[in-house]
């Protein structure tokens, strides 16, 4: 199935939001700005992009610490995502989760998560409610070639395999654990691979390619919301910037480098759209500025947002305790 | 249906049983999940009364009654599957997850501790969490340190997560029901030797309210506070008690997060004296913790040293000496309270 002009429109638009509003996050986190971690997405916005194109609005995501790409790519504002980054009150979840935590549960983003394997149990809940509920939802997890030793992922790829769970677990394989590279970590080459031990339909995809994720991911969808339990697909990638904002990543070698560079996500579509025609470089570079403006807008309510107030450290711990 | 209001005489395992099933029938978002509570997964053949229903038959039946699609038997894989519970809540079930023992929380501890208990403060509010995690707790079935641990410090120490204890069949059923209709995630504590314990439980909706201690026998010379086990070894030792005209009014806990402060300081205002009586580790344990509450709310009460009567800072033993010798008994109530008393 291929997408049509309006989804390859957004597609663009999408990604180059990604990038946009990563690079702007890095800018003012260089200056001091911005409290805590911040970890970009910079260089894997074909995965977010080509995945939750394929989703509908009720469909669900689990996230990573690496999430700002996951939410904008599942629709979340943002004006109200950059008020998050900055701890501000008016942000997606009022300042009390920040960039590892940002979430919109209306709109099916369940959250970054600061725990590397926090997502997939998670995504099986999600996948239950779906079966139990018969909503025919779907719940993607994201999470890196890191969390693919965590033996939380193992669990619920097999308890997703066995409960025929709506559930797409998609391996963002960027090759570095923080620093630890895939090729130490990671038992085997592929981590695609392991789909076969969970009985499950597993594939490896070229991370950069937005339309080749793109038609995987709608087939896997597909697969789940007719009945056939969970995939799981590898998205080999690169991780342009550092694991966090201030890494200096030594520990990246110089063919690494050399790759990462060569391989831009946004490049590659442009390319790929011009070369077929489907979008004119004026219309593309329109999208582009919009894209940009929108940015630029939502730094600005950040920075203007007020803080929370100090009462709020005790509220929304339960929905009533006392 | 003929509508009764009388008293019946059930064990607390049926009392949770009918709990569950009576919240089941109400509310079609109530699933349940956990090791061996359906049958044994696939066994077909047993879909009916004589399915195993869990390791204490807490949820025998009830996989004839509800199906496979909502009584699930899970593979041995705690992380995933009370994760899978806290992922469900979150997206508008209201599931049971069984955590067979409470040790077993070292299998699934990121799924409550930076998850289940977290996801609404982090999400600014935005997300609710309404899953019960039933667990056993508790020593004296001869199960050794990894299978007897009394663990509600630990989850009680969580912002986020609501604690349970009943000590009584009328109590299981009413709490338990409290918990299925709780927005919050709640651990709800069994004791793993009282499954068998008989009590009059009200038929049909009982709901006891979660956060409020009940004082289970007025009294005026000294307070005697006890959760699950020890409130019932409380009750029993405050009989000792009476014999030797020493008048011990008894608190039941109830619920331990959120904890009942009011009605314990109440208490230790009439009587001056107060005894916990704890069957976990001290050391920053329950007694430890309310001791603490009255020293600094109730200081003004007290007419003599707080009593403590836990288990000890070790692990739990397997040898029936060792382990009557490790856990708190009517025995050492009394002699606590002889002590504090002498002041």
């Amino acid at each position: 199935m291929n997408p049509n002009q309006e989804q390859l429109q957004n597609m663009y638009r999408t990604m180059v939001s990604i990038r946009h509003f990563e690079e702007t996050v890095k800018r003012e986190f260089g200056k001091g700005i911005i409290p805590g971690f911040v970890h970009l997405y910079v260089g894997e916005e074909a995965i977010a992009t080509g995945v939750c194109t394929a989703l509908r609005p009720t469909d669900k995501i689990t996230s990573t610490h690496r999430g700002h790409g996951h939410c904008i790519a599942k629709g979340c504002d943002l004006k109200l995502m950059m008020a998050e980054i900055y701890g501000k009150a008016t942000g997606l979840c009022k300042g009390k989760g920040g960039s590892m935590h940002i979430a919109d549960v209306e709109k099916g983003m369940l959250g970054a998560n600061g725990i590397v394997g926090g997502g997939p149990p998670l995504a099986c809940g999600a996948g239950l409610t779906s079966l139990v509920t018969k909503s025919k939802d779907v719940c993607v997890c994201f999470f890196g070639d890191g969390a693919c030793e965590q033996g939380s992922f193992h669990e619920s790829a097999n308890l997703a395999a066995i409960w025929n769970l709506p559930v797409i677990f998609v391996a963002e394989n960027n090759g570095y654990a923080q620093s630890t590279p895939a090729s130490y970590h990671c038992a085997i080459e592929d981590i695609a691979e392991r789909a076969a031990s969970y009985g499950i339909p597993g594939a490896v995809l070229d991370g950069t390619n937005v339309l080749a994720i793109y038609e995987a991911t709608v087939e896997a969808i597909d697969r789940a919301r007719r009945g056939q339990g969970p995939s799981l697909l590898e998205c080999k990638t690169f991780r342009h910037h550092g694991h966090f904002e201030g890494d200096l990543q030594t520990y990246k070698d110089d063919a690494y480098k050399i790759s990462s560079q060569g391989k831009d996500p946004i490049r590659e579509f442009r390319a790929e759209i011009d070369a077929q025609g489907w979008i004119t470089s004026e219309e593309l570079d329109a999208i582009d500025q919009s894209a940009l403006k929108q940015v630029e807008e939502a730094l600005a309510f950040a920075e203007s947002s007020p803080f929370p107030k100090v009462e709020d450290v005790t509220t929304d711990v339960y929905v009533n305790y006392r | 249906m003929p509508v009764t209001t009388a008293l019946r005489t059930i064990t607390i395992a049926e009392a949770l049983n009918e709990a569950i099933r009576l919240e089941m029938r109400a509310d079609p978002k109530i699933i349940i999940m956990g090791e061996d509570i359906a049958g044994g997964a696939d066994v077909t053949h047993l879909e009916d009364d004589e399915a195993w229903g869990g390791v204490m038959s807490v949820t025998k039946g009830l996989v004839h009654e509800f199906g496979r699609e909502r009584v699930l038997d899970t593979p041995i894989s705690e992380a995933a599957f009370v994760g899978a519970a806290v992922g469900a809540a979150a997206t508008g079930l209201r599931p049971i997850a069984e955590l067979m023992f409470c040790g077993f929380l070292g299998s699934c501890l990121d799924s409550l501790l930076n998850q289940g208990s977290k996801l609404r403060y982090m999400f600014g509010g935005k997300a609710t969490v309404p899953v019960t995690i039933r667990t056993m707790i508790g020593g004296g079935f001869r199960a050794a340190a990894q299978h007897a641990q009394t663990l509600y410090p630990m989850f009680a120490s969580i912002p986020g997560l609501k604690v349970v204890a009943p000590s009584n069949a009328a109590d299981a059923k009413g709490l338990l029901t409290a918990s299925l209709r709780d927005d919050d995630p709640v651990i709800f504590c069994e004791h793993i030797i009282m499954y068998t314990m008989k009590g009059e439980v009200p038929p049909g909706d009982h709901c006891v309210p979660i956060g409020k201690a009940a004082i289970t026998k007025k009294g005026k010379d000294v307070t005697l506070l006890g959760v699950s086990m020890t409130a019932v070894h409380a009750l029993t030792a405050a009989q000792t008690l009476k014999e030797q005209n020493i008048d011990a009014e008894v608190i039941d806990l109830r619920t331990i997060s959120p904890l009942d402060e009011e009605t314990i300081l109440e208490s230790v205002k009439k009587t001056g004296r107060l005894v916990i009586v704890d069957e976990s580790n001290p050391l920053c344990g329950l007694a430890s913790h309310i001791g603490g509450v009255v020293a600094s709310q109730g200081f003004q009460y007290l007419r003599a040293p707080v009593g403590m009567v836990t288990a000890p800072h070790s692990p739990v033993p397997f040898s029936p000496v060792l382990e009557d010798a490790y856990l708190p008994n009517p025995e050492k109530i009394v002699a606590s309270v002889k002590k504090v008393c002498s002041y």
